[in-house]
């Protein structure tokens, strides 16, 4: 299961086969802002994107609003409750071609103040949910 | 150079009003729930106007005066129709300026490029289109000799349409002018990152379309996109933007069984092939040229030519010459005709910039000209300023295969003809892509080779109506910015007619 760090991060469970590292992480500010919209939405589900405008940030949507396929990878599992508390899940997904570009990525969610990002969830807050990366750790260097 | 006066200020061609409704059946309505948000200009990082916050409840409200207006407007002749958008081009072209300024303070764009590409485009997209319709015919089959399949287009009725932040002027009116020219009804909602400078084109063109005929309804995209998009009342939706929403919207159109047209984007790539240097003259500045208009628009644009790829006998020599005509992009005020480089349009997009191009150093790109948020003084602190940066790296990297919609251009070489064109295609994306050679065989091959749906060859960023539009791959599904974009509005009706007196004889 994901793990709450003193720091307040949250990592992801490790879900894609044959791994045995995460691959995403909250941030304490990105926790409090999906308790708050789980709140209000109920469970949530992220999306990775990619291409244009809005595109190449995660989409938060209510659990199940957005159908993921063959298609898709689930990168982890993160529960966002409290210690103690009902458990929270948020599966982050990815589309399979485009992790096949990222997978030697690890992300981590911020947020930032901002505007408008597709159908997610946290755009009316004036805030959006971005992606920072850094290289996995046995990310193999390019050639 | 001419500096234009900032909106609100004495001498400006616009003052912004303090608050925006939505346009709904030909009139401002306030937002059923009551509720604005601010519209911030990326100029200087302020708010400058409010607009309705609007909810499903107003999209209701939109589609009823759509439902209402789209049965009359569907039954108006082709040449009414192309009159009215004659109308609308020459209002555009008659406030040119004044649409400029407003796009530039909404966007963050340069007016040089607002005052000439984005709105004389915008008018002479309505033109095409008006032509577009009254050429248009019908056709019939002569099933045999007394009977005739007539064949005419009908509208669909009334149409949802989802609209970028790039171009918030230009991309409605590439989705407005042919589902108009079709004799459709139109439920549109603009970006919220720049919800007003298309109300202020309603403003002006407004009393030319009968009521209900275009209907505008901000708001976010959860609580006013979703809505128009998963509606049952719409025929078909429309929509720029990402992958994730591109396929949230299908699988709302799936559950309406509706058409869906998308645009979502590319990393398109900018090919030069060696013989471009053969001769130090015009085209070799042309092409120079060509690969810095990674930065035209900030780099916000779908077919932006983000990766360059450069043939290794000239790699050194034309790579140099190119990071120095870069480097001579004027970054500046928005305002001044001067400036080539602006603002970019959100504090979000700021942000995500700047973590590519930590990703970039990352991943172990190197960097060849910029990489910082220009920070340009005075009131124009607080704006969202990118330095054109320009990295050199491999294909694999995330620089190379995402679309940072700033100005960051990644750089590889390639050798010879078959890795050019595996490493252009070496993309989730094939929207747009550059040819350039001085061997026009070459040049045509690798245009038709390149899986993308619109190649430019030996020119690149010109975008004249008449010339189709759309993406291959993950890039989207339809054509928009030619006639074909008519048969995304439009169903064919078939009528069978007999004219013989013989029964059919089964029974």
């Amino acid at each position: 299961m994901s793990v709450i760090e003193s720091s307040g991060v949250v990592t992801a469970s490790v879900t894609v086969p044959g791994e045995s590292i995460p691959r995403v992480e909250f941030l304490p500010v990105t926790v409090e802002l999906l308790r708050k919209l789980w709140d209000q939405y109920g469970p949530l589900m992220i999306h990775q994107s990619g291409g244009c405008c809005d595109g190449s940030s995660p989409m938060c949507f209510p659990a199940g609003d957005f159908i993921t396929s063959d298609q898709d990878v689930l990168l982890g599992r993160l529960d966002i409750a409290p210690e103690g508390a009902e458990p929270q899940v948020i599966d982050f997904w990815m589309s399979a071609e485009q992790f096949e570009y990222w997978s030697h990525t690890f992300l981590s969610v911020d947020v930032v103040k901002g505007r408008g990002s597709g159908f997610s969830v946290e755009a009316p807050e004036g805030v959006r949910f971005m992606i920072r990366s850094r290289l996995m750790e046995t990310a193999a260097p390019f050639v | 150079m001419t500096v234009y006066a900032a909106p609100g200020s004495p001498d400006a061609k616009i003052t912004f009003k303090p608050r925006y409704e939505n346009w709904i059946g030909g009139e401002w309505v306030k937002p059923v729930k009551g509720q604005y948000f601010e519209d911030i200009s990326p100029v200087n990082g302020k708010p400058f106007a409010e607009v309705a916050r609007g909810t499903a409840e107003d999209i209701e409200l939109a589609l009823d005066a759509a439902h209402r207006a789209a049965p009359a407007w569907g039954k108006t002749s082709a040449t009414q129709r192309a009159a009215v958008l004659n109308k609308i081009a020459d209002l555009i072209d008659a406030n040119t300026e004044l649409l400029a300024l407003a796009e530039t303070w909404d966007n963050g764009k340069a007016i040089r490029e607002t005052l000439n590409a984005d709105i004389p485009l915008a008018a002479d997209h309505f033109r095409y289109f008006a032509a577009a319709i009254r050429a248009q015919e019908g056709s019939f089959a002569e099933m045999d000799g007394d009977m005739t399949a007539y064949h005419y287009h009908e509208p669909l009725g009334v149409v949802g349409q989802i609209i970028p932040w790039n171009f918030p002027i230009l991309m409605a009116v590439w989705k407005l002018a042919p589902a108009l020219a079709a004799g459709n009804a139109i439920v549109l909602k603009p970006a919220e990152q720049t919800p007003v400078s298309i109300l202020v084109l309603i403003e002006l063109i407004g009393d030319v379309l009968p009521p209900g005929v275009v209907n505008i309804v901000n708001g976010f995209g959860v609580e006013a996109g979703k809505p128009l998009a998963s509606s049952p009342r719409i025929r078909k939706i429309a929509f720029t933007g990402e992958t994730t929403t591109g396929r949230l919207i299908l699988q709302y159109a799936s559950a309406n069984i509706i058409p869906a047209t998308l645009e979502l984007g590319g990393k398109s790539p900018n090919l030069f092939f060696a013989d471009v240097a053969d001769k130090d003259d015009a085209f070799y500045d042309k092409a120079l040229e060509g690969f810095a208009l990674f930065a035209f628009n900030q780099g916000e644009v779908c077919t932006a030519p983000s990766r360059a790829l450069i043939e290794k006998p000239i790699y050194d020599q034309f790579l140099g010459a190119a990071v120095k005509r870069t480097a001579l992009a004027v970054q500046g005020n928005p305002l001044d005709t001067e400036t080539m480089v602006g603002a970019q349009a959100s504090n979000d997009q700021l942000e995500k910039i700047l973590s590519y191009i930590d990703i970039g150093k990352q991943e172990g790109a190197k960097l060849l000209l910029g990489g910082e948020r220009a920070d340009l003084g005075g009131d124009l602190s607080e704006g969202y300023y990118v330095q054109p940066t320009i990295f050199e790296g491999h294909n694999k990297m995330r620089l190379f295969q995402e679309e940072i919609f700033g100005p960051v251009l990644a750089v590889t070489s390639f050798d010879g003809y078959d890795d050019g064109i595996a490493i252009a295609n070496d993309t989730l994306y094939g929207l747009g892509a550059g040819v350039w050679s001085r061997n026009g065989n070459v040049a045509y091959r690798a245009g038709r080779d390149i899986q993308a749906g619109r190649v430019w060859v030996n020119n690149y960023h010109a975008y004249p109506a008449g010339a189709a539009f759309g993406g291959y791959k993950s890039s989207g599904i339809g054509r928009e910015n030619s006639r074909l974009a008519l048969d995304h509005y439009q169903q064919t009706k078939n009528l069978l007619v007999s004219y013989s007196e013989e029964k059919l004889g089964f029974f």
